[in-house]
């Protein structure tokens, strides 16, 4: 380089140099990176979460987060999704179903030091009745909503009408939470990350703060946007949360009730793309990701990561709205439809190991599988005949489905689609495509009735039939567009019913009504796959992806 | 606050420098110079092959380029992919679809996209071009503040990241590929406007205009008859060079996923963004429609560089 | 002087208020909103005519542009509908790893580009001088997202060599000081911090070069060659001057001033190049924050961008008018 004299020459020479030198040096230096993750478990999460507090959150990230935090009453058991004993040894409720006795487990404490007692339980409850304000709206509270209805004083006439109606300490450990009227939703709904017990200090720091909701959003209150103020029962502590690095995290928590945790430090960073966390496993920056694309599991597994099998705990639809697609009120319509659909190809070909048919709207692991329901096989034959017994041999229908999303049933919509749309081609259907984005133009169309068929699908929050159909079938939705009163009673009848064993008889009966009807075709469930480091002990996988990390460990 | 305001305003003052500086009409240098060129040449040639496919594509397919015909072969969930065999020759995409009959019948697409959108950022932005510059040169006063007044304001949507841009027309419109061609052609319509505008600045200060405006021609005449057609060329400069940008920029909003979202036609950004996903077990399904991508938006970078070339004589060796 | 900046100012007014209306035009056009954003499959009607009525989108159209344009005027760019904190905070959080990648991706460029520029230029129709042209017309030519991808999938997932994401080693728990993670870890003296945020930079700032990196390779070399061509350097070559100081002195210096220009405004361009490349990096600055954003409908932070954006040019422009006008009396600026 014969530039030397000039300043400015030197100075680009330098860097360069120096950017050589750097990088010849990376490699070197990155290898010596293992050894100090020796007791940091990171994980590659799709999204941020939206608040430290669970009960001001709805969404799978948020809880992922906390849930290793807070603990509920009940609990599901680990890999499975019966109920048994969380924070709440035993519970047990009245004849009528409005009475709930919960039995606390002795000598648990808070992060913040505070020890477990009925009056901390229903300290949580009672504050969160007592929510005004923004703390009413439906994005902030609703799960409270769901499972318990409104508040003390409702401040919108939207808002649901209370069903919670006090809790109260009969002795230390034991608190006795009432409700207005029985309901599908209990006692699964004291299971819900949502309603998670808070020390009872944490609560009176909430109460302090308030959430506003001037301007064009609800802002969520600071103690819930950092780490400090939160405080749960659960094998780890929330102990930063840098949105900056898009990184929260957790420190063991030493005085925990139960196993303590494997792992000193759980971190779980963000990751927006798929083939971000992908990659990111591969390249060992972090040690375990969930929502694996199917089509990456083989090669995974092929070179040594652990990908685990969930069982099914969703569901996933073609759905039917008789309202906007006039067509589809003929019942031969919806059948041929549903022959039409070769169901076990989109199986093999789309869904990872573990996904299966499903012939009712909800996976066989929910208590309320009927396998009396009447199926449709693919039959393209049969199809068309239907479709010429309804005198509509070729008609047009219009599909919409989504983009640019992966949900646990649906691990990749556009190509169901496509394979859909060739399906109903083959039988003389001409099929109208119309993707919109996920979020929300999407979901906002299917619930505001705009689309003929969509593809769309649920995962459970807990298991009871009324999760999954009760919410759909119970009555006139617009999603749905009909009205069949066989239906509706079926499905009323079930969520009615207080006792549990009877109510499951209910609802396979509802199941086999609904499925007679077919308001939509069940499409399949599929467990949404998740992925582990090799020298990692996984937890259990949770069908209800409520994987508890205080179980994982380094080999 | 961009590149683009400064490399705008260098090719606009082009035209009018080239026309003094040489006898000859502008065009006939332009083109004695452009076919001198190798890069004008290799990128006309690749422009050539590319709209030839792009016109006989669906045609010389083999197989239907949406047809599951081979579907049962594919499974994505046990990343069991088809790669080159006989009767496919660039294997089979996802879905059991004919890989080589989507890139052929891909290219179609992926023209239109580009030629449509390149042709509604130069339609609007020509046409506020010609007003903001018709203002300015024989607007008088007020002409010249409604000018600023425009002009200020296209400069700050050419200061906004084109994407962003982009993505607000996206989100507005829905998702189709008529909303993709919007929003790549809304990017482009600040840069032809103040290019033309530019050039037309450059010619209104010249003899020929002082001589008509002297001879009593009418403005409306002055202006689409001399000014306007005399600053074309620049412009066409920067459509060809657009041509390469909307390509691209149209394979980003994919990957955004505010492409077109009807995966069943064949364009190569959305095939590449889709290939994306199975990367780890079929590589060569994102590298065939990225190939596509580049080499096109290279044909039409290297003729509209040569052009830009010819135009400039201060680069002439 | 002083009347210059009040004319500038005046006419500031109306195109700010055009650009206030088309935003709100914009937002109010779009579709869906907060409350299916927030709530996904859970949300029911009755969710979202509840949210509607809390943020005030059941009124009148001229009620809500008053209020948006009143916050404006107040330069409160509202609350973020992902994760309801207030726009501004969140872009001041996520600012510093957006200019750290900027810069190094710039002084990435810079230290490459010029030198090619130069030697080609020098060297003009040899190997360096064709391949120098024709990669950077490659550059131009690679989608961003791509280039990332294939740089990400060949360097840290293969090789090994970088992280594949992030600005810094998760768990590391460097000391913040100034939120640019390099200069943080030299003035805490945290050496390995400094050059773990150096090792997270790379790959990214590659990427993020790849666009500069070819535009600067081609205005150096334009721009030596057209000194080469002038009457000065030839005198000066004639005269017997060593050629090392022609080229230093004279070719060098007087060929870098346009370039010094194009690598100012260039800096402002890459934010389009860092939505796409910090979202494959998962980089926790702007770009990334901005891309999802746009996933999530969050029209305040991309209305705020839009607007920090084009007041943060207006300003600038004005800036720039006023030093001209103070260094060079010739120009007068109208």
């Amino acid at each position: 380089m014969r530039i030397r004299k000039s300043g400015a020459a030197r100075a680009v020479v330098v860097t360069l140099a120096t950017g050589l030198v750097l990088a010849g040096c990376a490699s070197e230096r990155d290898s010596g990176k293992s050894g100090e993750a020796g007791d940091t478990f990171i994980f590659g999460a799709a999204g941020d979460p939206s608040s430290l507090d669970p009960a001001l959150a709805s969404d799978g990230e948020t809880f992922r987060v906390t849930r290793q935090a807070f603990e509920a009453l009940i609990e599901h058991e680990p890999g499975g999704s019966k109920l048994v004993g969380g924070l709440a040894k035993s519970w047990e409720a009245s004849e009528d179903g409005t009475e709930w006795t919960f039995k606390l487990r002795d000598g648990v404490k808070f992060h913040d030091g505070e020890k477990l007692t009925a009056e901390a339980v229903c300290a949580n409850y009672d504050y969160w009745f007592n929510w005004t304000g923004t703390y009413q709206n439906s994005g902030v509270s609703y799960y409270w909503q769901t499972i318990m209805g409104g508040f003390k004083k409702n401040e919108d006439k939207e808002t649901p009408e209370a069903n919670y109606v006090s809790c109260t300490a009969e002795d230390e450990l034991t608190p006795v939470i009432k409700v207005k009227e029985a309901t599908a939703n209990l006692p699964g709904g004291f299971s819900l990350q949502a309603l998670a017990i808070h020390s009872p200090k944490a609560i009176k720091a909430y109460a302090k703060e308030e959430a506003t909701g001037e301007g064009d959003a609800i802002s969520y209150p600071k103690y819930s946007q950092e780490a400090g103020t939160v405080a749960g029962t659960g094998p780890f502590k929330i102990s930063k949360w840098s949105k900056g690095n898009k990184e929260v995290t957790l420190e063991r928590f030493d005085d925990y009730w139960g196993k303590k945790a494997g792992v000193e430090k759980l971190v779980f960073r963000t990751i927006d793309t798929e083939d971000g966390r992908r990659q990111a496993l591969q390249s060992g920056d972090i040690q375990g990701y969930d929502l694996v694309a199917p089509a990456d599991v083989k090669t995974l597994e092929k070179d040594g990561f652990q990908v685990p099998t969930r069982d099914v705990f969703n569901i996933f639809y073609l759905g039917f709205n008789q309202e906007a697609e006039k067509l589809l009120r003929k019942k031969e319509v919806r059948q041929a439809v549903a022959h039409a659909i070769d169901r076990e190809n989109l199986v093999k070909t789309q869904l990872p190991e573990g996904g299966v048919v499903a012939t009712q709207f909800m996976p066989d692991t929910v208590a309320g599988f009927s396998d009396q329901v009447k199926t449709y096989d693919y039959d393209p034959e049969k199809a068309k005949d239907l479709l010429a017994d309804a005198g509509e041999k070729s008609p047009t229908i219009e599909v919409c489905y989504p983009t640019e999303v992966t949900r646990p049933y649906m691990p990749a919509p556009a190509d169901m689609f496509e394979l859909m749309k060739a399906d109903l081609e083959k039988i003389g259907v001409k099929v109208k495509p119309r993707a919109m984005k996920w979020n929300p133009d999407y979901i906002d169309s299917l619930q505001n009735g705009k689309c003929g068929m969509y593809l769309f699908g649920w995962t459970g929050d807990f298991n009871d039939g009324y999760n999954f159909i009760g919410t759909w079938f119970g009555g006139y939705d617009k999603q749905w567009g009909f009205k069949d009163k066989k239906v509706f009673d079926a499905l009323k009848a079930a969520s009615a019913e207080p006792d549990a064993e009877k109510r499951t008889e209910l609802y396979k009966k509802a199941n086999e009504v609904v499925m007679d009807f077919l308001p939509g075709v069940p499409i399949s469930s599929s467990p949404p796959a998740i992925a582990f480091a090799k020298d990692v002990n996984p937890p259990k996988v949770s069908p209800l992806t409520q994987e508890n990390f205080g179980e994982v460990s380094f080999k | 606050m961009s590149t683009k305001t400064d490399k705008i305003d260098r090719l606009a003052e082009l035209t009018a420098q080239t026309e003094t500086s040489t006898g000859h009409s502008l065009a006939y240098e332009a083109f004695r110079r452009l076919r001198a060129s190798k890069m004008a040449v290799i990128g006309a040639c690749i422009i050539a092959v590319f709209v030839v496919l792009a016109v006989l594509g669906p045609w010389i397919a083999p197989y239907s380029p949406t047809a599951q015909a081979w579907r049962g072969e594919v499974l994505p969930a046990q990343s069991v992919f088809v790669g080159p065999r006989g009767e496919n020759w660039l294997g089979l995409d996802h879905l059991g679809r004919d890989e080589f009959s989507r890139m052929l019948v891909g290219a179609r697409q992926t023209l239109l996209v580009g030629v449509v959108s390149t042709l509604l950022g130069f339609t609007v932005g020509c046409l506020i071009g010609v007003g903001a510059g018709a203002a300015a040169t024989l607007g008088g006063r007020l002409g010249r503040r409604i000018d600023t007044v425009v002009m200020r304001f296209i400069d700050m949507l050419l200061a906004l990241p084109s994407l962003l841009l982009a993505v607000s027309v996206a989100a507005v419109l829905g998702q189709s590929l008529t909303t993709v061609m919007i929003a790549v052609g809304v990017v482009q319509i600040p840069i032809f406007a103040r290019l033309l505008r530019g050039a037309m600045l450059a010619q209104g200060g010249s003899d020929y205009v002082l001589a008509s405006q002297a001879l009593g021609v009418r403005k409306r005449r002055i202006v689409l008859g001399h000014i306007v057609p005399n600053s074309l060329s620049p412009v066409i400069v920067q459509a060809t060079l657009s041509l390469a940008t909307a390509i691209i920029e149209a394979a980003a909003l994919s990957y955004l996923g505010l492409g077109n979202p009807d995966a069943a036609v064949p364009e190569w950004g959305v095939m590449l963004a889709q290939a994306q996903r199975f990367f780890d077990a079929a590589p060569m399904l994102a590298v065939y429609p990225s190939v596509g991508i580049i080499i096109t938006a290279l044909g039409f970078t290297l003729l509209g560089e040569a052009m830009r070339e010819a135009l400039d004589p201060k680069l002439r060796s | 002087m002083l009347r210059l900046v009040v004319r500038r100012l005046l006419q500031l007014i109306p195109t700010l208020l055009g650009l206030s209306v088309l935003l709100f035009l914009w937002l109010h056009k779009l579709p869906g909103g907060p409350a299916a954003a927030m709530l996904g499959e859970r949300a029911t009607a009755a969710d979202r005519i509840r949210i509607e009525r809390a943020l005030g989108l059941d009124q009148p159209l001229w009620v809500q542009y008053g209020r948006f344009l009143k916050r404006l005027g107040e330069l409160d760019l509202g609350t973020s509908t992902q994760t309801g904190q207030p726009v501004w905070e969140e872009f001041v959080q996520r600012f510093p790893a957006t200019v750290e990648l900027s810069v190094f991706a710039m002084l990435l460029a810079i230290a490459v580009g010029i030198p090619l520029g130069y030697f080609a230029a020098r060297r003009r129709g040899g190997w360096l001088d064709v391949s120098a042209v024709s990669g950077s017309l490659l550059g131009i030519c690679i989608p961003v997202f791509f280039l990332a991808f294939i740089l990400k999938a060949i360097f840290a997932v293969n090789l090994g060599w970088f992280p594949s994401f992030g600005r810094q080693t998760t768990g590391l728990n460097a000391t913040e000081v100034t939120g640019f993670y390099v200069l943080d870890g030299l003035l805490t003296g945290e050496l390995d911090a400094a050059w773990d945020a150096l090792v997270h930079l790379v790959l990214p700032a590659m990427a993020l070069a790849s666009i500069p990196l070819a535009i600067i390779v081609r205005m150096t070399r334009a721009s030596v060659l057209e000194v080469l061509g002038e009457d000065y350097v030839r005198t000066a070559e004639s005269k017997g001057l060593h050629r090392r100081v022609v080229r230093g002195r004279h070719v060098l210096r007087n060929a870098l001033l346009p370039v010094v220009t194009v690598i100012g405004l260039l800096t402002g361009s890459l934010l389009s190049g860092a939505v796409l490349t910090e979202s494959v990096f998962a980089f926790g600055g702007i770009g990334s924050f901005l891309r999802t954003a746009i996933d999530a409908r969050d029209y305040p932070v991309l209305v705020g961008f839009i607007m920090f954006i084009a007041l943060a040019y207006v300003v600038l422009n004005l800036l720039v008018d006023l030093a001209y006008n103070l260094i060079d009396p010739r120009v007068r600026v109208h």
